[in-house]
């Protein structure tokens, strides 16, 4: 392996060094320091003259005295099994104390792009036992499903109650523990605090055991977050597609990887996108959020929970925008529901699964579910149209009808939505209770749900006036 | 293979001299703009996009990690090309025209680089039948034969647009492979049933018409209010979240061409995988056939090489073209043309060109005007008619319509299906916003709706264009000081809006019977709104109080007939009840 010592240029997380062998794109990097640290980094731009290499670790300390050596290979990650219920960092090592990782496989953290002909289309329901999501926007296993949420939200309260509740309630029965997720958990640029809350957490329900943390924190070197969902996601690939695991994979916060692309976007001096970012940042997190999924003929699967602060509680901010283009859906953890104490403030209105449908209905949920759910969306959204009325015409001013809409959207509130993180509710009483909600309503505004299912579930006496016979 | 690569001698062989991303340049290449090339050791392959002086820029169409300076690149002095012939239909393609399903048994579920497979099968042998006798004269773009393609599509072999007129001097009946002559010309010209073609030049056609046959959708508010021509143009911009590709695929799946391309662009990889599930097991509307004998899927998915994400939408119009040159009616839909734009702005600024707004480069506008001109209705080379309608999704940041991509869109289709996230939020799909949607096509149409649907039609819908016009003036004032503060007539006219918009353009495109809506029962569900509209005014006109005609009990049913199937004594019952008890009210 040869040795360089001919940086020629040092900016921001960039070094430039001078070559004269080839250099492969993409490949690692060491650049050991007079006073012998080693940092590793990346070659971004590979040319005969010189390349350039993006540092994962800072670059302060490096001057042009420090030794370059070139690899030979692409980023790779060490995976096995016994992963699980380990603690790394951003670079996937161990820093739990651990013994030293025996890896089965090195595996190029890049991932190849999954063939959509090897496809499976997400189908399995997921009960993560909130009622917003289970009901409204149904996970399914292989879906990524963000959430979008902002600065002080405790969108990780969510994740977390995701995380411990999440199974898949029809094999259960059948074969016992088998449904249970493994969790890749992969930090990136969050605080020591919230990251205590997760592994506290993991730890107090024994979900480490079946866990890999990966932890790049809010004082670590901002490049290393580019490498921490790739090596996330490998481990689980390999968990997944190998080991047969069904993966639960939470990214938090995808905002901080976000801005470390815009970092070395600005040192590469690149023309920058929208607010900065750049231009390649769909592509880029295409290729994380893509790799969540089923495989034909194939018992494992990866679901993908990425969390995202929007700044300004903005959707329309590229960070949001692009990820709500990526993604099957989105959850919408909302400010207003969280002031108003509502646990948790899950938004469903502009909330979405797109997968839901498969994964609802007749032998999977309740064939109900689909029905009851578009009401509770239009039903809501017109008492939430209202709420704007009654702010300047008064609630006298409305009629029966509208104040029955104004009630049940404030009911949907505090009852549906409103559960608490420890309460687990199944899919039965999450459509149960929508009934209850649905029954103030006359029959005939049901319209969205088949009349056979409105006589079957239909609560009589929840309405006090109901008008005539629908038929 | 094509006359052109024979009679050229094989290029000198350049080296890498350096890498970004998907951009590679290198030396010692002696190759044109738009070359083919393999790049690196792996033979990546990949396209020449610029040149100067001795150094040639290249974009790879696959993944670059790990290839470096020094490695060879060969050029195979071809332009991208697509293999047109026999066995493209109930195919799924990536972007450059490698088969998926076949990259998946030679590299499994993962795609893998440096792999390369012919874009139609060159072993098969297919039944081919001439249409054509030793003596006859045919000319470029003539039919030769007929090959049974799918179920529902016989292939038709055409004499390459390239070649010159001339004498059949020999007919092969029977089982031929791709590259077999079926065909022999005086000239000692073959004919095969494969043609290649360069994917970014049009194929010729004798001339371009003004469309005036609807491509009937099946989806009321786009038959109904903003139709599309055979041979048109449409773009359907949306935020996220509002239903571009739930509508793409319903075109997909029930417009009454009789050819669809699919171009998934830099998109959701399930959303491939349900079309490659649902098409297959879907029946066409027209025929009764699978889908998917008369679709031919693009996928390229967004974790996909950006490159070739670029390629996918010519890839896509080359073999839609193919298809019209037979003399057929032919759909594409592109999910989303905003990531190909993408795509054309990274390699742009990988190249470091000067950025036009918001990025993009200066050439967006050109670029997708050459795209959406090549739709159109032809007469071909040969005579006939064939048509190509192009609907194109577009994605704009933020759900902003004053985005580059969307207003260049705009300039060029004539017709807009805005979609709209407020409808979205409240699930009403389609979310097509009425208000901002237009179709440049409404009156070159009009007179085949009067002659195949109902002589009305364009009153009719008139009718429900002013309902919902004047709902939407209302809806202002009632955001003011309510509903019950408005005079009796408009709070009548807001019912009769709530059925237009509730029983009318909303659509379910998970129901088995409300996903598909023939123009004559968009036709009658509307008339069917129309006669409560007159009934209940009717009865408010005697005196009735509006409570009374709202708190009616036969109306609501309206609802329900999207849903029904046998429709037709559903309404005749419903309007004789709804006429019924509203004129028992006085």
């Amino acid at each position: 392996m040869k040795e360089y010592r001919t940086i020629n240029k040092v900016s921001g997380p960039l070094v430039f060094a001078e070559v004269d062998e080839a250099i492969g794109y993409d490949e690692i990097v060491e650049i050991e320091t007079p006073a012998g640290e080693v940092k590793r980094g990346q070659v971004l731009e590979s040319t005969d003259r010189f390349v350039a290499i993006q540092v994962f670790e800072g670059t302060e300390g490096i001057d042009r005295q420090c030794t370059v050596r070139f690899l030979g290979e692409t980023m790779k990650m060490d995976v096995t099994e016994d992963l699980l219920g380990r603690v790394l960092d951003g670079s996937g090592r161990p820093i739990d104390g651990g013994p030293e990782i025996v890896p089965e496989e090195r595996r190029d953290i890049v991932g190849a792009a999954l063939n959509p002909h090897a496809r499976e289309y997400p189908a399995e329901f997921i009960q993560t036992g909130v009622s917003g999501i289970d009901g409204m926007n149904t996970l399914v296993r292989g879906q990524k499903l963000p959430l979008f949420s902002g600065s002080g939200l405790p969108h990780n309260a969510l994740a977390l109650q995701i995380a411990r509740q999440a199974t898949v309630p029809e094999e259960d029965e059948a074969e016992g523990e088998s449904t249970e997720f493994a969790v890749v958990f992969a930090a990136m640029g969050i605080t020591a605090e919230e990251a205590n809350d997760f592994i506290d957490d993991f730890e107090r329900t024994g979900a480490l055991e079946r866990s890999v943390v990966f932890m790049n924190l809010a004082d670590d070197p901002s490049v290393e977050r580019t490498v921490t969902p790739r090596l996330a996601l490998t481990t689980a690939e390999y968990l997944a597609f190998e080991k047969g695991y069904h993966m639960l994979v939470i990214l938090t916060d995808m905002t901080n990887y976000c801005e470390a692309l815009r970092e070395i976007g600005a040192a590469r001096e690149e023309v920058p996108g929208r607010r900065g970012y750049p231009g390649y940042m769909y592509t880029d997190l295409a290729m994380l959020y893509e790799r969540a999924g089923r495989i034909q003929g194939q018992e494992g699967s990866i679901t993908q929970i990425p969390i995202l602060t929007m700044p300004g509680d903005d959707d329309t901010h590229p960070i949001p925008d692009l990820t709500g283009y990526i993604t099957e859906g989105q959850i919408y953890v909302d400010r207003d529901l969280d002031s108003k104490g509502v646990e948790p403030p899950i938004n469903v209105l502009p909330s979405l699964s797109r997968l839901m449908d498969e994964g609802i209905g007749e032998g999977l949920t309740r064939e109900d579910h689909k029905g009851v759910s578009d009401q509770l969306y239009a039903a809501y959204a017109e008492g939430e149209d209202l709420r704007a009325l009654v702010n300047i015409v008064g609630r006298e001013a409305l009629d029966e009808r509208d104040n029955r809409y104004l009630d049940f959207a404030e009911r949907f509130e505090t009852e549906f939505i409103q559960q608490g993180y420890d309460t687990n509710r199944t899919i039965e009483d999450t459509l149960d209770i929508a009934w209850e909600l649905l029954s103030m309503l006359p029959k005939d505004e049901l319209h969205r749900i088949d009349e056979e299912h409105i006589e079957t579930y239909y609560v009589e006496d929840a309405a006090e006036t109901v008008g005539a016979e629908a038929d | 293979m094509s006359q052109a690569t024979q009679t050229e001698a094989v290029r000198e062989d350049g080296t890498i001299t350096g890498v970004s991303g998907p951009v590679v340049t290198a030396v010692g290449l002696e190759a044109r703009m738009n070359d083919v090339v393999y790049v690196g050791d792996e033979g990546l392959m990949g396209e020449v996009i610029e040149i100067e002086g001795d150094e040639t820029t290249i974009q790879v169409y696959e993944e670059t990690s790990g290839v470096g300076p020094g490695e060879p690149v060969e050029n195979t002095g071809n332009p991208l090309t697509v293999d047109l012939g026999p066995g493209m239909l109930d195919s799924i393609y990536d972007g450059v025209q490698r088969p998926l399903d076949v990259l998946e048994t030679i590299m499994g579920s993962f795609l893998d680089r440096g792999v390369d497979a012919p874009g139609i099968d060159l072993e098969k042998e297919w039944e081919f039948t001439p249409t054509v006798e030793v003596g006859d004269e045919v000319g470029p773009g003539e039919v030769v034969g007929t090959v049974p393609e799918t179920e529902s599509i016989d292939h038709k072999v055409m004499v390459p647009p390239t070649f010159d007129e001339g004498i059949v001097a020999e007919v092969n009946d029977g089982a031929y492979t791709v590259d077999d002559p079926v065909v022999v010309l005086e000239s000692g010209e073959e004919i095969t049933m494969r043609q290649e073609w360069p994917v970014r030049r049009a194929r010729p056609t004798a001339d371009k018409h003004s469309p005036i046959v609807p491509l009937v959708t099946g989806q009321r508010i786009q038959d109904g209010l903003f139709p599309i021509a055979k041979g048109g143009t449409a773009a359907i911009p949306g935020p996220f979240g509002s239903g571009k590709t739930v509508t793409q695929q319903s075109l997909a799946k029930f417009a009454d061409a009789d050819i669809v391309v699919y171009i998934g662009c830099g998109e959701r990889g399930n959303e491939m995988t349900e079309v490659i599930e649902d098409f297959p097991e879907l029946p066409d509307p027209q025929t009764g056939n699978p889908l998917m004998s008369r679709t031919c899927l693009i996928a390229n998915t967004s974790n996909m090489p950006v490159a070739a994400r670029e390629s996918c939408v010519y890839t896509g119009i080359t073999i839609a073209e193919y298809y019209r040159d037979m003399g057929y009616d032919v759909a594409l839909m592109a999910d989303s043309t905003s990531r190909w734009a993408e795509a054309m702005r990274e390699i742009s600024s990988r190249l470091e060109e000067m950025p036009g707004e918001e990025g993009y480069p200066a050439y967006l506008s050109a670029r997708l005007s050459q795209f959406y001109e090549r739709a159109g209705l032809f007469t071909l080379l040969n005579g006939e008619q064939g048509s190509i309608s192009v609907v194109g999704a577009v994605s704009p940041p933020g759900g902003d319509f004053s985005e580059p991509v969307t207003q260049n869109t705009l300039r060029i289709v004539k017709t807009f299906w805005a979609l709209d996230s407020d409808l979205a939020e409240r699930r009403h799909f389609p979310a097509i916003n009425w208000d901002e949607s237009y179709s440049l096509y409404k009156s070159q149409l009009d007179p085949w709706f009067v002659e195949n649907v109902a002589e009305d039609y364009p009153e009719l819908r008139q009718w429900a264009v002013d309902i919902l016009d004047e709902e939407g003036e209302l809806q202002e004032i009632v955001q003011l000081v309510g509903k019950d503060a408005l005079p009796e007539d408009q709070q009548l006219t807001l019912e009769v809006a709530r059925f237009v918009r509730e029983a009318w353009l909303q659509q379910n495109a998970l129901h088995d019977v409300d996903r598909y809506c023939p123009p004559e029962k968009t036709y009658a569900i509307l008339q069917a709104i129309q006669t409560y509209h007159d009934e209940a005014f009717a009865a408010l006109d005697a005196g009735v109080p509006v409570e009374d005609i709202r708190d009616a009990s036969a109306p609501p049913r309206l609802n329900r007939i999207g849903t029904t199937e046998d429709y037709e004594p559903f309404i005749e019952k419903l309007v004789d009840d709804m006429t019924e008890e509203l004129r028992g009210l006085y």
